[in-house]
């Protein structure tokens, strides 16, 4: 995380009174920014140890002032960044500074709910939770929950492709979303998707849903909503080891279930998020397992039967089931809020987001543990252990002269390990500017220019979120970041720096 | 977040407890999602992350401006943020902070000054918010409309049990409620009465502080906070056994007067008897429920239920994190409560909000009243009097303070 201001991105020649007045002319004068005092609480988004200062922040307020600011910026060869509500884990709307900043948090109005057709149709702003709280009367929700579904926003999550604790049984947002407007960088609305459930041509929907903000801007979203299940409950199980934990998890998917969430936590992340929450959690413990059953009331019985032998089989100390729907929330609000609840034992946390085949969730577990001895730094542990999704909690102090590289190296090698054990660098954060680096280990050469000519098919002069998400392979180079595999060099025909 | 103070600010105590606050917030941006402002304008500026951004730009040595000023101005210090952050970001003693610095900075404009001053000065004294009032009311015609629907029609006393319990509390008058609905204190007053308690005033108290506070006369609410503390510790050490809150809005403050005098050796340790003893009147009923749920249900039996729907001001659940406890005595009282979505949300009223900020203010208004009218409700009950003029300015359906309800029930 050192230094991303030293980091080769690519270079524009913006004439920014040019620019403002441009834009003044399209926009209202509430929905532009462009003093440092106004641009600089716009420097980052969660990830707040990069920071860059844009030269404006636009706020539109619809789709034809979106439409207009990306003419102005693709005519004047601006570099665009999109932002929805500024809680991403990556940096992915980390500003750039010769660029925009176009947030879409004044878009957030649900335009439509179809209870017959379980669908909603919504502006990019809305919060991820307000479409479910929207869509309840009618027994209906938005499934993909991230942690921070009370903020962040539908938009986001498509840029994302944002996971959840309930991804495990419902997907990911690529499998919840039936239809986009979005609006180039020319301009122009495309319309991806259609209100069945499939459509006719390439799916260019799923090559957006993910794509960082470098192919276009969402403007409008249509989800695909679920009948709240009847019930839900969750089993709480908690492990002396964090191996007993790891077996319960495979030996739950082993047995055949498929939980509607099954999340892990260990010790140091349950003390943290104890404090704020009050869940009850055991304290003691050394991994806690929530496990939720949902369906008509005798499924869920008969799922709570097996899931609570399969725990104690794999040798759970203490199992508790909620009791009512208020625990059942409160037990989950304890790993919703896990991340920022680090921010009570530590004032900076440097949230992972790799992803392991699940038998080797102990192995992978114990190196963090290795590393994190090795670095002098806590990690606390919480992760979608369903799907091997790892959030490894680096924390540190940012005023402590060393300790943010410290920590951005710590990082950067629980992800090599995470490749290593047959994984990848990102399970539901996405690259942004965090793991740029790292995927140059991920993906060979072919693989990322690849990547990079759907780019350019999108977007010819790369002014869209320049800088993120797919490396340049000068830049994998400089870094020499290359994975070296068997004494092969990666990049033979790079120039070195 | 990584913070470096700026010399005029660090080693102080204002620095130091505006770093400790900084620190523990990571950024993570929950706390926009239940902003009554971000919601409305959808501009990080005016939500707390923006805003403690904007502090904290301030207090590293970047000067202010208006604008600074204005996003601070907008908040409506609802601490709504503080109940969402799950890393225990005191956000509402940070922007004390920082609207003290910016004011010094940037100053105000000699009219709004004046306008400020007059409000603090007259909102905090009965003796001057009395004649205003009358004035207002005989000259209504004159007023702008968001002013005049707020003067209530005059609001008669009712009768105030004669102390005659061994337990004694102390109740707060209060500045602008006296005047604008004297039948709060009253009904509280008779309730205890039943159960045991008499409720008493203390000669000298008046306002809380509140008021002057927040408008960023800061010493002018500490020598209010003085005065109190001055009129009720004699009663506390005499017997007393709490300073019991009518009005939500006070009672936050007045429990945090340890907190605004802790670096005043003379006061620190007064201040911090009086917060310790200070309760607001749920809390105290919530206590007392074996004395007082049987005499309610012996009222309510073979009663048909009435519907309320209550708003529970933001000083109550989010500054003092207060839930649910005058909502139970409802109940127990022979009353179902409607739904209200989004009830974690500000009413716009926020002291002088209303009149400082009355655009934003009349939005949130019209959200809550369309929020707690939804239903059907046959009144609303609120905790706070400042809650209660201004949704009562928005709906015809009557808006009480809980206890006039429950007072009403008791006394049938």
């Amino acid at each position: 995380m050192g230094k991303p201001e030293v980091l080769p991105d690519p270079q524009f020649q913006v004439d920014r009174h040019e620019l403002v007045r441009r834009l003044a002319a399209v926009l209202p004068a509430t929905s532009l920014l462009y003093s440092t005092e106004d641009t600089k609480p716009y420097e980052c988004d969660g990830l707040s140890a990069f920071r860059k200062v844009p030269l404006a922040v636009v706020l539109p307020e619809n789709e034809a002032q979106v439409q207009a600011v990306m003419r102005v910026c693709h005519e004047l060869k601006v570099p665009v960044v999109a932002r929805g509500a500024g809680t991403g884990l990556s940096g992915g709307a980390l500003p750039h500074e010769q660029g925009v900043t176009l947030g879409l948090s004044k878009m957030k109005s649900i335009l439509d709910i179809d209870p017959v057709a379980r669908t909603a149709k919504v502006q990019p702003g809305v919060r991820n939770l307000a479409i479910s709280e929207a869509t309840a009367p009618h027994g209906l929700y938005y499934a993909p929950d991230p942690s921070s579904q009370i903020a962040c926003s539908i938009g986001g999550n498509i840029a994302e492709n944002s996971g959840g604790v309930h991804c495990l049984k419902y997907g990911l947002t690529v499998h919840n979303v039936l239809k986009v407007r979005f609006v180039t960088i020319e301009g122009e609305v495309m319309e991806l998707g259609s209100e069945g459930l499939d459509s006719a041509g390439l799916d260019l929907l799923a090559l957006v849903i993910g794509s960082e903000g470098l192919l276009g801007v969402v403007t409008e979203v249509t989800v695909k909503l679920l009948p709240k299940p009847q019930l839900a409950r969750v089993v709480l199980a908690a492990f002396d080891s964090l191996e007993k934990a790891g077996q319960a998890v495979a030996n739950i998917i082993g047995a055949g279930i498929i939980p509607a969430g099954l999340e892990m936590m260990d010790k140091l992340a349950t003390q943290a998020v104890e404090q704020f929450v009050h869940a009850g959690y055991p304290l003691d413990a050394e991994a806690i397992l929530l496990c939720e059953s949902d369906g008509t009331p005798e499924e869920v019985a008969a799922e709570i039967e097996r899931m609570e032998a399969v725990m104690r089989a794999s040798g759970a100390t203490q199992i508790r089931l909620s009791k009512d729907e208020a625990e059942r929330l409160r037990f989950w609000s304890g790993r919703k809020a896990a991340f920022p609840a680090v921010g009570r034992i530590m004032p900076d946390y440097y949230c992972m987001d790799g992803t392991i085949p699940k038998r080797k969730l102990a192995e992978v577990l114990e190196g963090i543990d290795r590393l994190s001895k090795e670095f002098g730094l806590r990690c606390p542990n919480v992760f979608h252990a369903g799907d091997g999704n790892l959030h490894p909690l680096i924390m540190f102090d940012a005023n402590v002269p060393g300790q943010s590289d410290l920590a951005a190296k710590f990082g950067s090698r629980i992800l090599t390990l995470c490749i290593e054990a047959g994984g990848t660098i990102t399970g539901e954060h996405g690259v942004g500017v965090e793991k740029i680096n790292e995927m140059c280990v991920q993906f060979r050469p072919d693989e990322l220019e690849t990547f990079r000519a759907v780019k350019t098919a999108f977007d010819a002069h790369g002014l869209l979120n320049p800088g993120k998400a797919v490396p340049t392979l000068n830049r994998c180079a400089e870094f020499g970041m290359m994975h070296v595999h068997r004494g092969e060099e990666r990049f033979p025909d790079l120039p070195r720096f | 977040m990584e913070t470096h103070l700026a010399d005029f600010i660090k080693g102080t105590a204002e620095g130091d407890e505006a770093e400790s606050i900084l620190r523990r917030c990571v950024h993570c941006g929950f706390c926009t999602a239940t902003c009554p402002t971000y919601q409305l304008l959808g501009d990080e500026l005016d939500g707390p992350r923006g805003r403690i951004y904007l502090i904290k730009q301030v207090l590293e040595g970047t000067k202010a401006t208006e604008k600074t000023q204005l996003h601070l101005d907008r908040c409506l210090t609802c601490r709504s943020c503080e109940t969402t952050c799950p890393s225990g970001v005191q956000y509402g003693r940070l922007v004390d902070i920082g609207r003290k610095i910016v004011e010094e900075q940037v100053g105000r404009p000699f009219a709004k000054s004046v306008e400020r001053k007059a409000m603090a000065t007259v909102f905090s004294s009965p003796s001057l918010f009395r004649p205003a009032l009358s004035a207002g009311r005989a000259m209504s015609g004159l007023l702008p409309e968001a002013l005049r629907k707020k003067i209530p029609a005059v609001s008669a006393g009712s009768a105030w049990p004669a102390p005659r319990h061994k337990r004694r509390m102390i109740v707060l008058d209060g500045c602008v409620q006296p005047t604008l609905a004297p039948n709060i204190n009253a009904a509280t007053a008779r309730v205890l009465d039943r159960i045991g308690i008499s409720l008493v005033r203390a000669e000298n108290a008046g306002c809380c502080g509140a008021v002057a506070f927040h408008l960023n006369y800061q010493e002018d609410g500490r020598a209010h906070m003085r005065r109190n503390i001055e009129a009720w510790e004699k009663m506390l050490i005499d017997g007393a056994e709490a300073v019991v809150m009518t009005a939500s809005g006070c009672g936050s403050t007045v429990k945090e007067y340890a907190h605004h005098l802790a670096h005043d050796q003379a006061w620190a340790v007064r201040a911090q008897r009086v917060s310790d003893a200070t309760l607001d009147l749920s809390e105290i009923l919530a206590g007392e429920t074996a004395a007082l749920v049987p005499l309610l249900e012996a009222k309510v039996q073979g009663k048909p239920r009435r519907r309320l729907a209550y708003h529970s001001p933001c000083s109550l659940q989010h500054g003092q994190q207060i839930r649910g406890k005058a909502e139970a005595l409802l109940v127990a009282a022979g009353f179902d409560l409607t739904p209200v979505p989004d009830g974690h949300l500000c009413c716009g009223s926020a002291g002088t909000y209303s009149l400082l900020q009355p655009e934003l203010s009349q939005q949130l208004l019209a959200n809550k009243v369309k929020a707690l009218t939804g239903s059907s409700p046959e009144g609303i009950a609120t905790a706070n009097i400042g809650c209660l003029t201004h949704i009562q300015s928005g709906t015809a359906v009557r808006v009480r303070h809980w206890v006039e309800w429950l007072d009403d029930e008791l006394g049938a």
